[in-house]
């Protein structure tokens, strides 16, 4: 056996375990094309109609929905990445933020996003705002919270001897900032930024359900529970899946560019 | 000329119950070019007196003169460099990047930086590591890095706390040798802090004794021993002489209760 075949034997072995399971679960509850849990090979089929069946400016292709949903969620990760970070610097510069505004930032996140979605979409949308804006919102407010408390971390990493070094130099505040505390925190951000880039789609698609909107993989979710149409749930379930392994993907890459940089260590 | 003079220093920790007298009446004045080792068992104060010099701890009494100006004065005039007990590289920097880090705080321009960089570090013997990240090197090649950091923006004074007490007995010889020859070619005036009696006696030309609980200093020993000193010279009897009087002092200002 090559070391290859080794590591993936394991993986496989579950995979074909799970696959059986799958099999057996939709055998019994009955098949066809409303079953309640279709077979793998007939989700499958459906991605790939899905993805190959339609034009992809078409509202019947999964390609349409899916850049829909990586739309709200890019945007609302890369606002979350804005605030969260700036939070993290303001909360490790001053004491007072720190005790005032952190008790916050977890209550945030204490509150169902599923409660917090439809309040920002009517609020926003009374204001006269609709479309990205709000989704965004919705996905950076998942988002946010791993990165603030990830960079908060990840500023106060230098020990006391990395900060007693600047202070021989005399080295003003931004110095300390530019030089030691955040080259150190990058490890911590990109850790923060893989679960904050699969928290933005879950966002994403979370802030489709209420918005009511007729694009994105939410919205073929809500359509598919809607009218019973299972397959189309699963092939939108899958596409979800696929999106935040390429979130993720993207993320490591970042880190890996980073790494290099660094002579091959973080 | 005088590079440090303190006078009754003493500096406190803590409070109430919790004190502890780190330093008790210190006298000690430095000149210009020498250089001077505190010694003593660990918890003697040494390393806390050279922190102070540093403006790295505040002195609780008396006085502290460096340079002629208070010691953060002297501090945000960047007038020392110093060297700790770890390296304390910053590991996303290689070896090059780590010796120009004060230099890009103090503002010196890029070519210059380079430039005094590849300088440094062949004065350590590391030409030739630039492009090399910490983590890559040597516990006793990292020091030498951090010393070239030291270095990099020629300050008149060092200040080396234990700066070779992690590594190993050959190693250590080796950067003895290297740090005697760089401080007759600079100039510059050294406090180096150690407890090893024969690493004192073979770098300094004075070496301050001091003693725990409360730190005070028991004992200045003059060395006397001539500038050119190969290693060997620490098997001949005047080098003998000097190590027997720091070991008398040290084992005077000792008690072990």
């Amino acid at each position: 056996m090559t070391d290859r075949a080794r590591t993936a034997a394991p993986v496989l072995t579950v995979l074909a375990a799970l696959a059986a399971l799958w099999y057996l679960a939709a055998f019994l509850t009955g098949g066809g094309p409303r079953a309640i849990v279709p077979a793998p090979h007939e989700v499958a089929f459906a991605v790939a109609q899905g993805v190959f069946g339609a034009p992809v400016t078409s509202p019947h292709s999964l390609i349409y929905h899916a850049a829909v949903t990586a739309a709200t969620a890019l945007a609302g990760f890369a606002l979350a990445c804005v605030v969260g970070i700036l939070l993290a610097v303001a909360i490790v510069h001053q004491r007072v933020l720190d005790q005032s505004l952190m008790p916050w930032i977890v209550a945030s996140q204490t509150v169902p996003v599923l409660a917090i979605a439809p309040m920002v979409v009517v609020v926003l949308g009374n204001a006269g705002i609709t479309g990205l804006l709000p989704k965004a919102l919705i996905a950076a407010w998942l988002s946010f919270f791993p990165i603030a408390t990830g960079m908060v971390a990840g500023l106060r990493a230098p020990d006391s001897l990395q900060l007693d070094v600047m202070r021989t130099y005399s080295a003003s505040g931004w110095d300390v900032f530019a030089k030691l505390r955040w080259p150190a925190s990058m490890s911590y951000l990109f850790v923060s930024l893989k679960i904050a880039a699969t928290l933005a789609v879950v966002g994403a698609i979370v802030a489709e359900l209420p918005t009511g909107a007729q694009a994105g993989l939410g919205a073929r979710l809500l359509a598919g529970s809607y009218y019973g149409q299972t397959l189309q749930i699963w092939a939108a379930l899958c596409m979800a899946a696929l999106l935040s392994l390429a979130a993720i993907g993207a993320t490591d890459l970042a880190q890996r560019a980073l790494i290099r940089s660094r002579g091959g260590r973080a | 000329m005088t590079v440090v003079e303190a006078a009754g220093l003493s500096i406190v920790f803590g409070s109430g119950t919790q004190q502890t007298t780190a330093l008790d009446g210190i006298d000690l004045t430095i000149a210009r070019g020498e250089f001077v080792s505190l010694i003593g068992p660990s918890g003697c104060g040494k390393t806390t007196l050279l922190r102070a010099i540093a403006d790295l701890e505040r002195p609780t009494g008396g006085t502290l003169v460096v340079n002629g100006t208070t010691p953060e004065a002297a501090r945000l005039a960047r007038s020392y460099g110093y060297v700790f007990q770890a390296p304390a590289l910053y590991p996303w920097r290689n070896v090059e990047r780590n010796v120009m880090l004060p230099l890009e705080i103090m503002g010196v321009a890029a070519a210059e930086r380079r430039e005094r960089a590849r300088d440094r570090l062949a004065q350590v013997g590391l030409s030739g590591f630039e492009g090399r990240f910490p983590w890559q090197l040597s516990g006793g090649m990292q020091q030498r890095v951090s010393i070239a950091r030291a270095l990099s923006f020629e300050p008149a004074l060092l200040l080396m706390d234990e700066p070779f007490g992690a590594l190993d007995e050959i190693t250590r010889d080796g950067l003895n040798v290297h740090l005697l020859d760089l401080w007759r070619r600079t100039g510059m005036t050294v406090v180096f802090v150690t407890h090893s009696i024969p690493e004192a006696v073979y770098l300094s030309t004075r070496i301050v004794v001091m003693s725990p609980r409360p730190g005070r200093i028991v004992d200045v020993v003059e060395s006397g021993l001539s500038a050119e000193r190969p290693l060997e010279i620490r098997e001949t009897p005047a080098f003998l002489e000097v190590a027997h009087r720091v070991r008398t002092a040290l084992l005077a200002g000792h008690s072990y209760d």
